[in-house]
């Protein structure tokens, strides 16, 4: 079972205001995600190396050039907010 | 150095590697650029974007790794640091949590005892740097922050220690011999001004004796070597205060307040640091196989600490002598040029410790950027030994040579700065000086040696420096002879 303070923890990581009745909510929503997947525990899996991508590939590499070119302008435009060629962000607040 | 409490420091190092482009996508790596004309949809984090691994920093990275004693884990891969702040466009960082590429290495440092002690290495892994984050007012009170991205995405090492640090001055040693391991390696210029190279310091004091490490905090925020020696100088002072009044050091970040001197807390984090690392699935796992071990490992340069005992061997020289010449790469080939062309390897030493880095400092160049080689040099010292010119002269000549590259020789032929050897030249002049001199001729007489000094000098300010010492001083006491 995930608790409210699990819940409103992880909330705050990711930037979510989420309010008393959504907490309770996920509370239950994310405690059956978990319950599902942890069926999986149950598989005996001594001698097994972690599978940590399902793909059999690796060592995808490129070589060490610069291939593009100055796009500033393109990429500002896909931002909320800019001056100067620099992106405009809210002032960082301290947290209390 | 307190006899109560131990210190333990760790450090954490940041190298940028000096690759063309960035890790994961091909836009330039180079500092200093136009805000945000370095960017693109991959270092942005636009969504559907594919980062792919840059050869070049996996070797560099393998490299210094291999150059710090670490094992390599030969099945390595990525992972997301997930926080937020405006510098990391996508939310995460693209790093390595459970599977470095190097780990359980060890850097040697001399300390000032000249006694040689390991450092551990916990770890050295691969990361993406994030932008830059501009203030418009104060942090905390401005209402607006602007972001550069250009530095997002530049491939990083951050090299852990273990907490086997026992000093601040061992601390400034271990990233002294650091810093130049990664020179060697020509994988960085660990341009701390630049941010190419950074320092992080866990501090933690305990009771002499005690197995169990103290509650550490975290300083920040250091811009040279001297000032990490510094901040960590006042941490353990602060530290050890607190413990002697019987009050706890609080785990904390703080940072080093350079023109206070010294170090502040920064507003602690409320929640604890929770970074969810899990794996980056848009990036193939990492299989480093023997053979390319071995091919970093035959690639590597003679080491700096190898290379200054091979110094002390080789050549004979003192520990000193040895520790300067190998400070950088470029000049410890200058010397072994140099020593190859002439005998006396102390000789070379001296020049190079003295003029050559004193031209370096004055002309603001690094060796390499000068136009002395090793060839020139034992030319210099050859025409020194055989008498052609005096060591005084040599120094003007040297100076020619080091900034226009021109051959000792030539320089002498055109400054025509030839020592006179020839005796019945110098003797006329000797002749002279002596006769314009009564006095001073008396005084020797008299008894008073020391003011043939003087008249060595009237000859050699005559002859321009020119006159060879030893026999104008001969000469002079021939004269005096006879009046």
């Amino acid at each position: 079972m995930i608790s409210r303070e699990e819940i409103a923890h992880i909330a705050e990581l990711a930037s979510l205001k989420l309010t008393e009745e959504e907490k309770e909510e996920f509370s239950e929503q994310l405690s059956d995600v978990l319950n599902y997947i942890n069926k999986i525990l149950e598989v005996d899996t001594e001698g097994v190396e972690p599978t940590y991508y399902p793909l059999p590939s690796s060592n995808i590499l490129r070589e060490d050039e610069v291939t593009n070119q100055d796009r500033r302008q393109e990429m500002l435009e896909q931002a909320p907010d800019k001056e100067d060629d620099q992106f405009k962000v809210p002032g960082i607040e301290q947290k209390e | 150095m307190s006899k109560k409490y131990e210190t333990v420091i760790g450090l954490e190092v940041h190298v940028q590697l000096q690759t063309e482009s960035k890790l994961f996508c091909g836009c330039s790596a180079a500092y200093g650029a136009e805000p945000n004309s370095n960017t693109c949809p991959i270092c942005l984090g636009l969504p559907g974007t594919l980062p792919m691994l840059n050869k070049r920093a996996l070797r560099f990275a393998l490299q210094a790794s291999r150059a710090a004693d670490c094992q390599i884990n030969q099945f390595s891969k990525f992972d997301r640091k997930n926080y937020f702040y405006p510098d990391l466009p996508k939310g995460y960082q693209i790093s390595q949590y459970d599977l470095p590429l190097g780990y359980d290495g060890r850097i040697t440092i001399e300390t000032e005892e000249g006694e040689t002690k390991e450092i551990g290495l916990t770890r050295i892994h691969l990361e993406e740097d994030a932008g830059k984050l501009i203030h418009a007012g104060s942090v905390g009170d401005s209402a607006h922050s602007y972001v550069d991205y250009n530095r997002g995405g530049v491939p990083l090492i951050e090299i852990v220690s273990e907490p086997d640090i026992r000093s601040p001055e061992e601390a400034r040693a271990y990233l002294n011999a650091l810093k130049q391991i990664i020179l060697y390696l020509g994988i960085s210029d660990c341009n701390m001004e630049e941010g190419s190279l950074r320092c992080d310091a866990n501090v933690s004091l305990r009771t002499r004796g005690d197995r169990e490490f103290g509650i550490k905090a975290e300083v920040k925020n250091m811009n040279s070597f001297r000032a990490v020696e510094r901040a960590l100088a006042y941490e353990v002072k602060r530290q050890e205060k607190l413990l002697d009044a019987g009050r706890k050091v609080v785990q904390e970040t703080r940072t080093w307040d350079e023109s206070r001197q010294e170090t502040v807390s920064m507003r602690g984090k409320e929640e604890a640091e929770d970074y969810r690392y899990f794996p980056e699935p848009d990036l193939m796992p990492l299989e480093i196989s023997d053979e390319f071990i071995e091919e970093i490992d035959d690639s590597l340069p003679e080491l700096p600490l190898e290379k200054k005992h091979r110094f002390q061997e080789q050549y004979d020289l003192p520990a000193y002598d040895a520790g300067v010449l190998t400070q950088s790469r470029e000049l410890a080939k200058l010397f072994e040029e140099s020593a190859g062309k002439y005998d006396d390897a102390k000789e070379v030493s001296n020049w190079l410790m003295g003029e050559y880095l004193r031209l370096l400092k004055e002309n603001e160049v690094e060796p390499g950027q000068d136009e002395l080689n090793g060839e020139k040099l034992a030319e210099l010292l050859e025409l020194i030994e055989d008498g052609t010119i005096s060591s005084k002269i040599a120094k003007e000549v040297f100076e020619e040579t080091f900034v226009s590259g021109k051959a000792p020789g030539e320089v002498v032929e055109e400054r025509g700065l030839k020592q006179i050897s020839d005796e019945d030249e110098l003797a006329e002049i000797v002749a002279g000086i002596v006769a314009d001199n009564p006095e001073v001729v008396e005084d020797i007489k008299g008894g008073k040696d020391k003011a043939i000094g003087f008249l060595v000098g009237q000859v050699m300010q005559e002859t321009r420096g020119k006159a060879n010492p030893q026999l104008a001083n001969q000469l002079i006491r021939e004269e005096i002879e006879k009046h």
